[in-house]
């Protein structure tokens, strides 16, 4: 039995159990469902073999919204434990891997597919093509990050979970201090999910620079597009960092290397300098792609052409270039002399500028529109005066000698969820409402989307404000509880009833999605929002092809210039469309590599040869295939095109 | 002949068989390990940048502007990270 020990939880609770429990009973009711319903065939040709960007777009979607829910369980637990002074909700070991895993899902696993999930979905077809550029790649992408969160989520009922925070300092990842295999998950699973998302910064450049409909220039792209440029750019210059790291990391836990040891020549606050080197830029990886949605939505609904284009983008492109020379302001108290600090200071306010132009220009693009203010809109609304007390707060932090006084306190985790939340999950919420029609043919429900913005919103205040009174105060983050005589109980109660408002936003957000299944009218135009760029140009459900004639495009709302100055945005006859085949190479070499990464946390090294084996077995394969996909002919795309306009 | 004839290829080929020898010198003749790493980095870089663009013919399509940019802004975020690496690490600590 030696050989199962490894498996067991370290610090086991009756709650773990009933996870193992729950977790199990989901997985059986699972494949008895799909078994009943007779869906293998259904799920296995449409679903994981495809290569068709909008289902990998909404399989991003989904796995990004079970996620959210996954860190929104963490959320509300801890805030339960600091409800009130001296709680025994929990321990201190399970608060550790509460806030490690919070951080974790929410960032890689939440963020991230949800950018992906809107990248995968809107890119394509806001530049007229057919699909990106390497459609087989952009599957093996998603199915990468799929199993390195299914691997990162099961490391609390299988070995113990993470526990050394979601940036796992070194010495304490080191194995003198987390000795459980905890922070192996991290280093793994988080590797398994970054080399997915390279691969998407590699093939969306190309799809973006190589695919673009005729008369497109990079000056006469919509503004998302550009923020996905910008974005994708980042992802390929930063993540390559994150990939080393984590080996040399994965290198000091199992192999016994001294890269971040604090003997034998190891060093261990460069695990800490290399983090925030691939950290910094990853805030502006999740931030551009948000910022690029409120552009598209409040030029839609604030019916006017984007105020200031170009300096729309030579901000971004200025944001994507600051955002590799400001890592230091993540460890200003590290030891740093004043000269280096004072450098990282500057250039961390040399950010603001960029960002404050871009602010400046959403609101002149609302100055004299004739705003509408719907769910998406009453999102973007909301962003802009919560986001700057997030920004404001973020420039308080980067002057390096008040951040002696701030960090490592409740006012540094207020000031980075009031950046994140309204500039990332507000964006998102407001991408998903906004797209929402084009993936599945029904509008959500107005009246409570409007509900859930303003709940959402009201709760993320109610829940963040506290803790900057109480940071300023003393409270240091990652303590799992306080005594009464500090004066915190009051604060950290308000902040508890702001998380379970935020509980209580996102379940009216399922609810809506519920209600407008089953009552929403299916009868909507192929543009409902009265929009301007080229996603809502070709039908509603989109076909396969996307467009059956390739757009050609004269400015970047190519679209409200078909609706408003009779451009002809579809000339010429109907041809044969190429188009690329189904694979399941991508997901079973990604189900092989959750096993090498299962393999590798546990360090069972005979079966880590094996699937090692494998993975290069499946790339050879690619290599030796010939595979030239298949033509839709022009018959078929009559059919489609009669039938679609029919509906 | 002249246009059959590779020129820039070939002197392409010597110059890098001398950056080798330059690089191999190292190992042979007896100096400060300082002066060891500044010869091999200096001339893994020259290195670096003729095979990118004799032999991996970077500036001969109509991509050279993109090709171009991205080795320019890898190589100023190569640069940023390692000398504001050593400046946090090493030389501005106190």
């Amino acid at each position: 039995m030696d050989f199962f020990d490894r498996f067991a939880i370290p610090n086991p609770s009756p709650v773990i159990y009933a996870s193992m429990v729950a977790i199990g009973l989901t997985v059986i009711a699972i494949i008895a469902g799909v078994t009943y319903f007779k869906k293998w065939g259904y799920l296995w040709q449409e679903w994981l073999t495809t290569v068709d960007h909008k289902r990998i777009g909404i399989m991003y979607l989904i796995s990004a919204l079970l996620m959210l829910f996954r860190g929104g369980v963490d959320a509300i637990m801890m805030r339960a434990q600091l409800a009130v002074p001296d709680n025994k909700l929990l321990d201190a070991q399970h608060y550790n891997e509460i806030f490690t895993t919070h951080g974790v899902v929410m960032i890689i696993f939440m963020a991230m597919p949800f950018i992906m999930a809107l990248m995968n979905f809107v890119v394509p077809l806001q530049i007229g093509a057919r699909d990106v550029a390497f459609p087989r790649l952009n599957a093996l992408s998603f199915w990468l990050f799929f199993m390195g969160a299914m691997l990162f989520n099961i490391s609390f009922v299988i070995g113990g979970s993470p526990d050394a925070g979601w940036t796992s300092y070194f010495p304490l990842a080191g194995t003198d201090f987390s000795e459980s295999v905890g922070t192996n998950y991290y280093m793994i699973a988080i590797q398994i999910a970054g080399i997915g998302t390279l691969m998407t910064g590699i093939n969306f450049i190309t799809t973006i620079l190589k695919m673009r409909a005729p008369g497109m220039t990079l000056m006469k792209m919509p503004m998302f597009t550009w923020a996905s440029l910008v974005t994708n750019a980042i992802i390929v210059f930063a993540f390559p960092v994150l990939t080393v790291l984590l080996a040399m990391g994965t290198m000091d836990r199992l192999f016994g290397t001294h890269f971040f040891t604090t003997t034998n020549g190891g060093m261990d606050m460069l695990w800490a300098n290399f983090f925030w080197v691939w950290g910094h830029p990853e805030v502006y990886i999740l931030i551009l792609p948000a910022f690029g949605i409120y552009s598209e939505v409040i030029s839609t609904f604030a019916r006017r052409n984007l105020y200031g284009y170009k300096s729309m983008v030579g901000s971004m492109v200025i944001i994507s270039l600051l955002s590799f020379l400001v890592w230091t302001h993540h460890f200003f108290t590290m030891g740093q002399g004043a000269l280096t600090n004072s450098i990282f200071s500057i250039t961390t306010m040399a950010i603001a500028v960029p960002t404050g132009v871009k602010l400046f220009n959403w609101l002149f693009t609302l100055w004299k529109g004739k705003i509408e203010v719907t769910t998406p809109m009453l999102y973007a609304l909301l962003f802009i005066p919560t986001f700057t007390i997030g920004g404001v707060t973020g420039v308080m932090l980067g002057m390096s000698a008040a951040d002696y006084q701030y960090h490592n306190t409740m006012f540094l985790v207020a000031h980075f969820h009031m950046v994140i939340i309204p500039g990332v999950v507000f964006a998102m919420l407001a991408g998903l409402t906004y797209y929402w029609p084009k993936m599945f043919g029904f509008m959500l429900n107005e009246k409570i989307g409007k509900l859930s913005a303003w709940v959402i919103s009201m709760s993320t205040l109610l829940a963040f404000i506290p803790m900057f009174f109480s940071g300023l105060d003393g409270q240091a983050r990652r303590m799992y509880t306080y005594s009464e005589s500090t004066g915190f109980g009051p604060w950290n109660m308000v902040s508890f009833i702001g998380a379970a408002g935020l509980a209580v936003g996102f379940a009216l957000i399922v609810y809506n999605i519920y209600y407008s299944t089953r009552y929403a009218s299916r009868d909507i135009s192929a543009d409902p929002w009265n929009a301007r760029s080229l996603e809502w140009a070709t039908h509603t459900p989109v076909p396969s092809y996307n467009f059956a004639i390739l757009p050609h495009v004269k400015s970047s709302e190519a679209l409200w210039d078909a609706k408003k100055h009779g451009h002809e945005l579809f000339p010429g006859e109907y041809e044969k469309i190429h188009m690329p085949n189904n694979s399941g190479v991508p997901f079973i070499m990604s189900c092989i590599f959750f096993v090498w990464g299962f393999s590798f946390v546990f360090s069972l090294w005979i079966p880590l040869i094996l699937t090692t084996i494998g993975i290069f077995v499946c790339m050879g394969l690619r290599s030796f295939e010939k595979d030239h996909g298949h033509y839709i002919s022009v018959d078929e795309i009559e059919e489609t095109e009669n039938n679609l306009r029919g509906a | 002949m002249k246009e059959l004839f590779p020129m820039k290829q070939v002197m392409g080929f010597v110059f890098s068989i001398l950056l080798t020898t330059i690089a191999m010198a190292v190992y042979f003749l007896d100096m400060t390990i300082t002066t060891g790493m500044t010869i091999l980095l200096v001339t893994a870089f020259i290195q670096a940048a003729v095979q990118l663009v004799v032999f991996m013919h970077a500036g001969e399509t109509k991509d050279k502007g993109a090709i171009y940019t991205n080795v320019y802004y890898g190589l100023i975020i190569a640069l940023v990270t390692v000398f504001g690496t050593l400046l946090c690490m090493i030389w501005g600590y106190i």
